[in-house]
């Protein structure tokens, strides 16, 4: 089974609508929605949901007052503030000398384990943490696994994994070839978590000054885990001498052009219907998808074969 | 007052509310912009500071003495991230695992453990007109954002006005550059993804306890779904863009609203005298 993972050194570069305008061209496929942040695929799909599951991430600490002397170590051992002390206040509003006990500010909490480690009287204790959902769904364009982190939560990169590894579980039972995944943005550690050991990443990029910023260190990130990348120019006609500038950039560097897509306004309609783009335009755009697409499915191919 | 930019996520125009709003306002007031999105900092690419400084971000990072070492185990056990294992009597440290928390180091009962700094990133501060410009960057490959966001941070001047472009996003990265903000911005799109986005942005402020308000980006493309949600949310809007073919070119090349359509400049002051007044209201809210 190959895996196509769709991502962008930025957001908003129309990563979504290239890889829902995908989903709806390619056969013999699982879907995966690895944004889990702000997950917005499931917005052009409707996915009807089959199962709903929980996703735990790393504990978190938690102070059982009862037990705290108010030695104050968790405090001193603590790298991330994460510890904090209840403040009493007199009647005047002015803060008294004799504080309370400690407390954890979950946000701000890593999950080390350190305050644990030094406190003397086992006060905390590390709590299981539910961080988010994953979702397996059904989608006119066939099966696709999403998820939704908790807000404010971290592990976005375990969550990631989780999905992947379910769709590739999925993609087994249904005997897929592919699995198509709607990367994050960025560089960080969701990305890195959706990188490792898939097939080809296409990375969208938009002919601004920022885009070619954005697509240079998201190539350079793929080179560092030997993933092959195709680029796609999404709007290439809105600066179509910036367009020039990236294709020279990719010519120099040996990184193949799998498609431009022009500036098209079918693009948005879909998107305000929830369609996605090649199920219900013929347009310039979607034309352009569809000869992006017969180019990915050569390359796909070729790297099969090797 | 520390103003944060944020959107539920990327590409909604976030850095080009935060550099026209700088322009916009430099002549007026001392303007600090702060560009947090460490994955990807794009604010210099409009603003063009000339950079003076550059500095590392590092993590305090287990170093074993092999001497002392007797591969007990017991700092690999510990260590809630893996980033330590004993294979053949001897630990393999894992730096980019680490987050540095001092964990190992604490427990190792040969005292085998030193720990000496790790590079994650870089800060650079710079001068852009009379604007003060400070940013971060990541190190490619390296997951670990919030402590060089942090970093980014501690620059603060506290004067004036200090803008931060926030990364995307609504999880951690983002919440470490929102935290101790006066306000924030939330910018978004009038489509079904930006209302989406929107959501979830404004949970997390909530969250935070961080009053916010809304930008509306390309406000002539898509439909009234994000208008609505704002005002049955009670939830501000200070500013609409329209979509321009030629802002997008403007855009494309690098340069700002303001600088090729002044008429833009009383706009993004008005944006910031609301903001100056829903602040200052909510002050007077919380001391009575
Ligand atoms: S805890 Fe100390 S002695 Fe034990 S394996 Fe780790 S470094 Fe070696
Ligand atoms: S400092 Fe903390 S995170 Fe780093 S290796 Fe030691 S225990 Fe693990």
């Amino acid at each position: 089974m190959q895996e196509l993972l769709v991502i962008s050194g930025k957001g908003g570069t129309g990563k979504t609508t290239v890889t829902a305008a995908l989903a709806a061209l390619a056969e013999d496929k699982v879907l995966a929605d690895c944004d889990v942040d702000a997950a917005d695929l499931h917005l052009l799909l409707r996915p009807e949901v089959e199962s709903v599951n929980e996703f735990y991430g790393s504990k978190k600490a938690v102070i059982n007052p009862k037990f705290c002397n108010l030695c104050g170590r968790c405090l001193e051992a603590c790298r991330f503030d994460a510890v904090l002390q209840v403040v009493s206040e007199k009647a005047d509003g002015k803060a008294r000398s004799d504080r309370g006990s400690f407390y954890i500010d979950s946000l701000a909490c890593e999950g080390c384990g350190v305050c644990a480690l030094v406190c003397p009287t086992g006060a905390v204790t590390m709590e299981p943490n539910l961080a988010g959902y994953w979702y397996i769904s059904e989608t006119p364009y066939g099966s696709l696994v999403h998820a939704q982190l908790g807000l404010a939560e971290e592990n976005s990169g375990k969550l990631v994994t989780k999905v992947r590894q379910e769709a590739r579980r999925l993609g087994e039972e249904n005997n897929a070839r592919l699995i198509i995944t709607d990367g994050p943005p960025g560089i960080g550690c969701p990305v890195i978590s959706s990188l490792t050991g898939v097939t080809l990443a296409l990375v969208v990029t938009e002919p601004t000054a920022a885009g070619r910023h954005d697509l240079e260190r998201v190539v350079k990130l793929a080179d560092h885990f030997h993933v092959p990348v195709s680029v796609c120019i999404n709007k290439y006609d809105l600066a179509p001498e910036k367009s020039r500038e990236i294709e020279a950039y990719c010519y120099e560097t040996g990184l193949s052009v799998a498609g431009k897509i022009p500036y098209d306004i079918d693009v948005v309609r879909a998107l305000v219907n929830g369609v996605p783009l090649t199920s219900c335009s013929r347009g310039a755009a979607a034309k352009a998808v569809q000869a992006m697409w017969d180019s990915l499915l050569v390359r796909l191919e070729k790297i099969g074969n090797q | 007052m520390i103003v944060t930019v944020a959107s539920g996520k990327g590409g909604t125009g976030k850095t080009t509310i935060v550099t026209n709003l700088a322009l916009a306002l430099a002549k007026k007031m001392p303007v600090q912009v702060l560009d947090c999105d460490v994955e990807e900092p794009n604010a210099h690419l409009f603003l063009k500071p000339e950079f003076q400084e550059e500095r590392e971000v590092t993590l305090p990072v287990p170093e074993v003495d092999e001497t002392k070492c007797t591969a007990c185990g017991r700092c690999s056990e510990v260590c809630a991230f893996h980033a330590l294992a004993v294979a053949g009597g001897r630990v393999l440290v894992f730096p980019e695992m680490c987050h540095g928390c001092g964990g190992c180091s604490l427990v190792c009962p040969a005292g085998a453990i030193r720990e000496k700094p790790y590079r994650i990133g870089v800060v650079a501060r710079g001068q852009a007109g009379n604007i003060d410009f400070v940013h971060g960057r990541i190190d490619i490959g390296m997951p670990m954002a919030p402590p060089v966001i942090r970093a980014v941070k501690k620059l603060s001047r506290r004067e004036g006005l200090t803008l931060i472009d926030a990364p995307p996003g609504t999880s951690c990265p983002v919440v470490a550059a929102v935290k101790g903000s006066d306000f924030c911005l939330l910018v978004t799109e009038p489509t079904p993804f930006g209302l989406n986005d929107l959501r979830l942005a404004v949970g997390m402020v909530r969250e935070l306890g961080v009053p916010c308000a809304v930008v509306i980006n390309r406000s002539t493309l898509g439909d009234q779904r994000v208008e609505r949600y704002c005002l049955r949310e009670g939830i501000p809007i200070l500013l609409k863009i329209p979509f321009d073919k030629e802002y997008a070119a403007t855009y494309a090349r690098g340069r700002c609203l303001v600088e090729d359509y002044p008429h833009w400049v009383p706009s993004f002051i008005g944006l910031w005298q609301e903001v100056e007044r829903l602040v200052s209201q909510r002050a007077r809210a919380a001391g009575n």
